[in-house]
Order: C-alpha cells, then sequence, then structure tokens
C-alpha cells in the first residue's frame, strides 16, 4: 500500500476475486442442479438467493472501482453465511428435524453429493460466503483508513 | 482497460468451461449407461417387468416412470405411436421410478393388477384420472379405486396382493435400479441401454430410430 492507486488495485483484485468466487458458486450450483438432476431443496433456494445477485451486483462496483460496494454486497454474503451454517448444523444433526424449514420436497438433511467424504453441497456454499465476506470486509477496513 | 479484458476473459472462460462441462457429464452418463447395459441387462429389464410390444424384438425401449408423474402420462400415448410406427420392431419395458410422496402405493396396485393380467388396462384408467387421484403433485392413492372399477379387475384379490412382501420387494428393486441407473427424473428412457441426451419427444424418435436402423 505505497500508494493510494496501488491501494484500490488491490481492493479492486478483491472484489474482483468475490465475483470470480460468486460466477464459480453460481455455475456450480447449476450445475448441480440442471445437469445432474439434483432438486434444490428450500436452504439451497435461499442460499442461491443470496448468492446469485452477487454476480451480477459486484462487477457494478468494479467499473470504476467503487469502494462502497461493500455496502451492497456485504448484507448479501452474511446472510449467505449464517444460512449455509444453518444448513451444515441440520446436515450434521445438530438441529433437531422438528424445526428443520422443508416439509415437502427435497430435504435438506439430504446429503447428495459427499467429495473425499466430507465436502458437501452446503459446505461449498457456506465457505463461498465466508470467503466473500471476509475479503469484503478486508476491502471495507482498508479503504475506510 | 486490462481490468475491463480480465473481467469480460473470466466471464467467457467461466461460461465455456460450464458448457463443455455439462457436455462431457452427459456424454459420461451416457457411456456410463450404455456400459452397464452390455455388461448385464438385468439392472434394465427386470424379468416379469411389465412389458409391452413383440417379445423377440431386437429394440427394447427401458421407461422408468411414476404414476403421478404428468409428463409420463404426456408421453404414454407419444410411446405407443412410435411402437405401432415400428411393428413388432420395439419391446418396452415399463420400470418404476415412484418419486412422489404416495406413489409407491399406487406403483403397488399397479404391480398387483400386472398379477391379474391388466397392468396396461390399469395404467390407462390410473394416468387418464391422474388429475382427480393426484391434483397439484400430491398422490393421494385412497383416491385411485374410485377411477379403476371399469378396468375389470378383482378388487379384492388385488387389495390382498398388493401388500404382499414379493410386490413390496419389486418396488424396492424398482427405485434402486433407478439409483443405480441415475435416474432423477421421470420419465427417464433406455434404448438399448442408451438414454436421451437430452429430454424430449423428438430425441426419443430420434433415439428409437436410430436403434431401429441398427438393428434392422
Amino acid at each position: 500500500m505505497n500508494s493510494p492507486a496501488r491501494a484500490q488495485d488491490s481492493n479492486w483484485g478483491l472484489v474482483f476475486a468475490c465475483w470470480l468466487i460468486a460466477c464459480v458458486s453460481m455455475l456450480g450450483s447449476l450445475f448441480f442442479s440442471e445437469v445432474m438432476g439434483f432438486p434444490p431443496c428450500v436452504l439451497c433456494w435461499y442460499q442461491r438467493i443470496c448468492m446469485y445477485p452477487l454476480v451480477l451486483i459486484l462487477p457494478v462496483g468494479l467499473f470504476p472501482f467503487d469502494r462502497n460496494i461493500v455496502r451492497y454486497a456485504l448484507p448479501l454474503s452474511s446472510l449467505g453465511v449464517l444460512i449455509a451454517t444453518f444448513h451444515l448444523l441440520l446436515v450434521a444433526g445438530y438441529i433437531p428435524e422438528s424445526i428443520k424449514p422443508c416439509v415437502q420436497g427435497v430435504p435438506c438433511s439430504e446429503v447428495q453429493i459427499e467429495w473425499f467424504g466430507f465436502v458437501t453441497i452446503p459446505l461449498l456454499s457456506g465457505l463461498s460466503f465466508l470467503i466473500i465476506t471476509a475479503l469484503l470486509i478486508l476491502v471495507h477496513k482498508r479503504s475506510s483508513k | 482497460m486490462k481490468q475491463k479484458h480480465l473481467v469480460i476473459f473470466s466471464a467467457v472462460f467461466l461460461l465455456i468451461a460450464f458448457v463443455a462441462g455439462a457436455m462431457l457429464y452427459s456424454s459420461q452418463k451416457s457411456d456410463a449407461a450404455l456400459q452397464a447395459y452390455q455388461r448385464d441387462k438385468s439392472t434394465f429389464i427386470r424379468e416379469n417387468a411389465p412389458a409391452f410390444g413383440n417379445p423377440a424384438a431386437k429394440v427394447d425401449i427401458v421407461e422408468f416412470l411414476d404414476p403421478a408423474c404428468e409428463t409420463c402420462k404426456e408421453f404414454y400415448p407419444f410411446v405407443k405411436k412410435l411402437m405401432a410406427a415400428h411393428p413388432d420392431k420395439i419391446r418396452l419395458y415399463v420400470r418404476y421410478a415412484p418419486f412422489h410422496a404416495g406413489s409407491d402405493q399406487v406403483v403397488k396396485i399397479l404391480e398387483a393388477a400386472h398379477r391379474q393380467g391388466k397392468f396396461q388396462e390399469t395404467l390407462e384408467a390410473i394416468f387418464a384420472a391422474q388429475s382427480s387421484w393426484a391434483p397439484q403433485h400430491r398422490p393421494q392413492p385412497e383416491l385411485v379405486w374410485n377411477h379403476i372399477g371399469g378396468v375389470g379387475l378383482d378388487i379384492r384379490r388385488l387389495r390382498h396382493d398388493m401388500n404382499a412382501p414379493e410386490i413390496e420387494k419389486i418396488v424396492q428393486q424398482d427405485i434402486a435400479d433407478a439409483k443405480k441407473l441415475n435416474v432423477k427424473a421421470t420419465p427417464e428412457f433406455f434404448v438399448n441401454g442408451k438414454p436421451l441426451p437430452s429430454f424430449g419427444y423428438d430425441q426419443l424418435k430420434n433415439l428409437v430410430e436410430e436403434a431401429v436402423a441398427t438393428a434392422y
């Protein structure tokens, strides 16, 4: 952070990274549902509601770079973290069946993929939201200095 | 400018990766099904499964259906037409993928009717009345009884048969085979082991005509 221009460049890079993560998450979720045919459960839909807008909102803040983008994107990504956490706790069984929100369709506690024995769809979602949120907070801290 | 290029390049790259991934996935899925079919047909063609057409036909269509599925009902006359267009060259095997909650009860009714040699009539009656007993994709199996009276079934025997452990076994077998064959939606078709490249009437028609042309 030698000069304001370079600091802005690296902030741009961070928001760009957030956008890439959001894009990969969106395409990944569409691959699971549209290509592989896994029906999304209710909680997945809520997480999509938080993730998909980021794909459109973040690039708006990239050209020209606007550090206020954090203010618009952070509510979505932090809500996403909360929903994904809830989903993970549900899958892990820490939240009892009776208060799970999906009654019909696909049960949210069903594990549809499991890579390497522990990587599940809600875990991927939670990681994406967590990284995006962390990067956005970093951008905010740096640019408010 | 450089930044703009970076974003555009990334977007294009991700989209291409997505499309390529989808194509790769579908061709791998198709190859896997075909290989499984060539290795062992029993996952596709269960002995005693309800079947239509010439038993010696060289082309077989395996259809996984759910009696409560609207699209299955829509496809039924189409498949019949396809078979009529190639008389004696196609055999259709009906398998079950009861994805709607409650559908398994209806499948049991169908299998019990199959024991009485009245599968086709019962299936047609059940499809015809689908909107009455399964409104908004919510099957109410007890309503099915109101619609199969005209088929000429021995209802008392049917009610007894449908709870037989052998029929429960058939339902479980079909669900297990559907899972094994990666059937995620109904109807799913396999024509001599090949799944549809994408879902649709034309795709099924092409696949069947291709298979008929190769076999005859």
